[in-house]
């Protein structure tokens, strides 16, 4: 099949790059500032770059793996590394081959040898070590890195290093000592606002991995609908998702966990309880709170938050909470714990009953009691499916404890997500003093607060993201090791899948470089030439990356394979225009191909 | 070829909608308030439905031009109908076949007759007559129009008339008049800030048909590129645009404007002048104005506005406006003239002796006379190449004419593009003021001011381009008149082909119902569910136009089509996931057949 499928790709390619004869032209010389090639996002810890050239010749360079090292003799490294070494294969090189020009009396690298000196695990974790060195002379090129996750970081940036001149693909001589300042550096996905399709969150999981970005954090489920289809529970989707093909299936999240896995990045659950579940009522309405009329307006549903009352409720959730454990790898899994209407409890007899048998006062503090009771039946039940889960819960959790006044009933070992912004009990940036009260009790954190990216405004605006700094509160150096990192959020109302990736990036990089690099990397205006490069890199790769401010970018072709409908034809009588599908010419060759054959 | 291309079609559509059995769920049923299905957008002018359904049978059913008028005999007319009845032919029936529902049983809907009464023209023009009339009713569909344009927005709105019950394809006993409120309904896009590969222009081209917008103003050239190749002055393109293929060339041009006229578009291009025009200075500076260093900051170009002081300038203008005209079919022909900066011309010698020469004041009322004399000599050109064409300004033009009190050197055929949002010389919204103005100098004026979509802000913000009414100003019945429509204008700082088209639409379809439905469909909370059904019609139809609040679309499927590189695969032998070029089941069972053929 080999050499069919190189002439049909060289064909098709040979049409998206005619013409191309590459002239500097005014605006591009203006633009040599603007745009810093061969730069890394995000910037390393530390870097050491001579202005010795070496060209790499496409056709025989080659990256491998040091056969005596753990890559090669590990097989949870083998795998991870042959499949990251098949696709940075074709991530180093761009320049389209008729654009190349010769590297013959030049001084040439041929290739980068990657060793792994420590081992690996299946899944990367929390505690992973993805440091990497790399060292780029005239001995040739190597990469060390203790684990695979540290080796496809180190890839990610040797890719990074590579530059096009005149035709030609060049590294300079570089020294890196590379390590993450967070081990949490995660982006929140929603998928139940608007459905994302599996396409779009693998495309997503390429671009994180440009970016060195390690968490998927999977908000899959919401108040609007569903789509996790659970195989305990089929109603839960059957009626509460969207339609029955708006549905996660567990082949679909086996193929996120994989791809994802492949890439270095934890792929993190959220079920959000016990707000935010209006769409799991359609199917089980017997693990909600029925709200009744009273001084509030009630939703047509007269469905609430779960009902905490009902011993069937922890029942039910432990079930579910297996069987999801057992399809996602991680060991940490959100609970969400957010927006929870104290009103509709407030409304329901069986609730106010429980209430006083419990001793809980009928007061905002006993409600608080309530909820900190419900969390932390759920944080049990966690800790048992199986032992080593691990719950994160939004913000709202820790301050109800906080007002019931007693944190002995959160595990310590509970992660807090802080996201609020405009926090009416605080002047100024409250997320700062929320992070330093979580710490302060002992519970490590992650920030999203001021990574809503959600947020749009007109013009530049990942400045704002780029200089908000997690340490940036009052506490000890204790307090700070407590904050394990932070995560980009892109809430869905206004976002499906038309808009998904170009509204995430590169706005998302700003966060992504903030969670990996040394706090002194702070200066966006510094950061942009490196930022253009690195948005132009992602066009290049096949991520439809906005643009920030008017440019171009050398390579932003790749982009057109989005339309494929749209491939005007002129014919020798005149234009003529191209409708309808599959109009394609790659696809016209092969479908002759097919007929002529069959002929 | 067809049984073999049919084969793959189906093979490929069959993975697409698999297992899709739909069911009606809760948020199904909330959301039936909604989406309106099978209402029409823009609104009509006048529409009657009966509750009367006709079933339509995506097998029988035909689109018909009636022999005996004009949609047959008048060639002009053919030409259009016949690309029109093939390209509505594949938007009517979107129900993929495995999940229809028989018609036998039902009242049936076998075909709709087109008659056109009078006449056509090869390109649609501003005097063009888009007036149509529907009528289906047990004895049938007929549509009537008296111009192949009539008849195009006329099957927009029938095939908009269709929706899906049951799994069948269903109309209502319908009775339409319509015609447009304004002749000139424009999107204006901008190719200089950022390049839009042609099928990116060419999918925007097929949404504007969508929602019966009728005129593309291509701003095409600007101070950052000069993308546009002209073949009289090649170096304009060839040192001022971004890189070599950063460039429309005359083909280019030609396939846009072929496939807008066949969708009743017009395209207006646009050569801003004397201002924006530093990329152009690249190829020809002796065209630009030397800037010296005074008192002001020059660029570091030293280049400036056009030079009005040199005869060779308006030589050169009319030998390109020459070549353009040519080229672009439509009478008219915007020249821009916004924001001029009258520093660079006050540092330079030679303009400062012309204007001696003329007996301009050293002052602004001198340089407002000079931009006047400049602007003149253009319109007098373009008067020229040939007669026909009219000239298209900006505000300011009109203003400077003001500035120097005497209006007779701008002629009334010119038409005032009105665009300034703040400005600081009115209260509250200036741009009803202006308005009133230039229609009571007498001159004709297209509203922008309020329809510019590149300023974004969270939310749901289409009801403030729908809510401006051109019309709003404190004017005579005559001044009214004079406006002839809007545009929407999308400038491209912050936009590319990452982001283009869901950027633009649907917010661009506020502005189409605010330019063709009457003054009173003005409410944007009962136009909502109309809007919702107009965005998943888009999304259907392959324009991924971005949504409007939480949602699902029926059938959001084709926007997978943009994304051929993420199509996971499960193989038998556990999992595993595409990575790179080409893995399309499609491709790849097209290649296995050719090399199956050859072997």
């Amino acid at each position: 099949m080999r050499p069919y499928l190189v002439l049909l790709v060289a064909l098709s390619l040979q049409a998206a790059v005619a013409e191309w004869s590459y002239q500097t032209s005014w605006y591009e010389k203006a633009r040599q500032d603007k745009v810093a090639r061969g730069t890394v996002w995000p910037q390393p810890r530390s870097i050491d770059t001579t202005s010795v050239r070496y060209y790499l010749d496409p056709r025989n360079f080659r990256l491998e793996a040091d056969s005596s090292s753990a890559a090669v003799s590990d097989p949870e490294c083998k795998a991870v590394v042959d499949h990251a070494l098949s696709r940075y294969g074709e991530l180093l090189f761009w320049i389209p081959e008729e654009d190349r020009a010769g590297v013959d009396g030049d001084e040439t690298l041929d290739k980068l040898v990657l060793t792994i000196t420590r081992g690996c695990t299946r899944y990367p974790s929390l505690e992973s070590d993805e440091s990497y060195s790399i060292l780029v002379n005239s001995d040739g090129a190597t990469l060390l890195a203790q684990t695979a996750w540290g080796a496809l970081r180190g890839l990610e940036t040797f890719s990074q290093l590579i530059y096009g001149e005149n035709g030609k693909h060049v590294i300079n001589g570089t020294s890196i000592s590379d390590s993450p300042r967070f081990p949490h550096r995660g982006i929140m996905i929603d998928t139940a606002r608007h459905y994302l399709p599996l396409p779009f969150i693998l495309r997503h999981l390429d671009a994180m991995a440009y970016n060195k970005m390690n968490v998927l954090h999977w908000h899959i489920v919401d108040d609007q609908a569903f789509p996790f289809q659970s195989t305990t529970f089929p109603d839960l989707s059957g009626k509460g998702a969207y339609t029955r093909k708006h549905v996660y299936t567990p082949d679909d999240v086996s193929q996120v966990l994989e791809f994802a896995r492949l890439r270095g990045i934890r792929v993190i659950p959220e079920f959000d309880t016990p707000g935010h579940m209006m769409s799991w009522g359609q199917g089980h309405p017997e693990i909600l709170t029925r709200c009744y009329p009273t001084s509030f307006q009630p939703d047509i549903y007269y469905l609430g938050p779960a009902n905490p009352a009902r011993e069937t409720t922890y029942t039910f959730m432990r079930k579910l909470f297996e069987e999801i454990r057992e399809l996602f790898a991680d060991e940490y899994f959100h609970v969400g714990g957010d927006e929870v209407r104290f009103q509709c409890w407030n409304s329901n007899e069986e609730v106010q009953e429980f209430m006083v048998q419990q001793g809980f006062p009928n007061s905002t503090v006993g409600f608080a009691d309530l909820q900190g009771y419900y969390i932390n039946r759920i944080l049990e039940i966690l800790h048992q499916v199986p032992e080593r889960t691990r719950g994160i819960v939004w913000q709202e959790i820790f301050d109800n404890f906080e007002i019931s006044g007693d944190l002995t009933g959160l595990n310590l070992d509970t992660i807090i997500h802080v996201w609020e912004w405009n926090d009416t009990r605080y002047q100024g940036e409250p997320f700062r003093e929320e992070m330093a009260k979580v710490t302060a009790a002992g519970y490590r954190t992650i920030l999203s607060s001021c990574y809503y990216l959600n947020y749009i405004s007109y013009g530049r605006d990942w400045p704002q993201y780029y200089e908000c700094d997690p340490h940036d509160f009052q506490g000890t150096e204790a307090q700070k090791q407590l904050v394990i990192g932070g995560e980009a959020c892109l809430w869905a109302e206004w976002v499906d899948s038309t808009n998904f990736i170009p509204r995430m990036w590169p706005r998302a990089s700003a966060v992504a470089e903030r969670l990996w690099s040394p706090q002194d990397v702070a200066d966006s205006e510094a950061a942009s030439p490196r930022m253009e490069e690195q948005r132009c890199r992602m066009v290049r790769r096949g991520i439809p990356a906005q643009p920030q401010g008017p440019s171009y970018c050398e390579y932003e072709w790749n982009i057109l394979s989005q339309l494929p409908n749209y491939r005007p034809v002129i014919t020798s009588s005149g234009p003529r225009v191209t409708e309808g599908l599959f109009h394609n010419l790659f696809l016209g060759v092969l479908v002759l191909a097919v007929v002529k054959c069959l002929a």
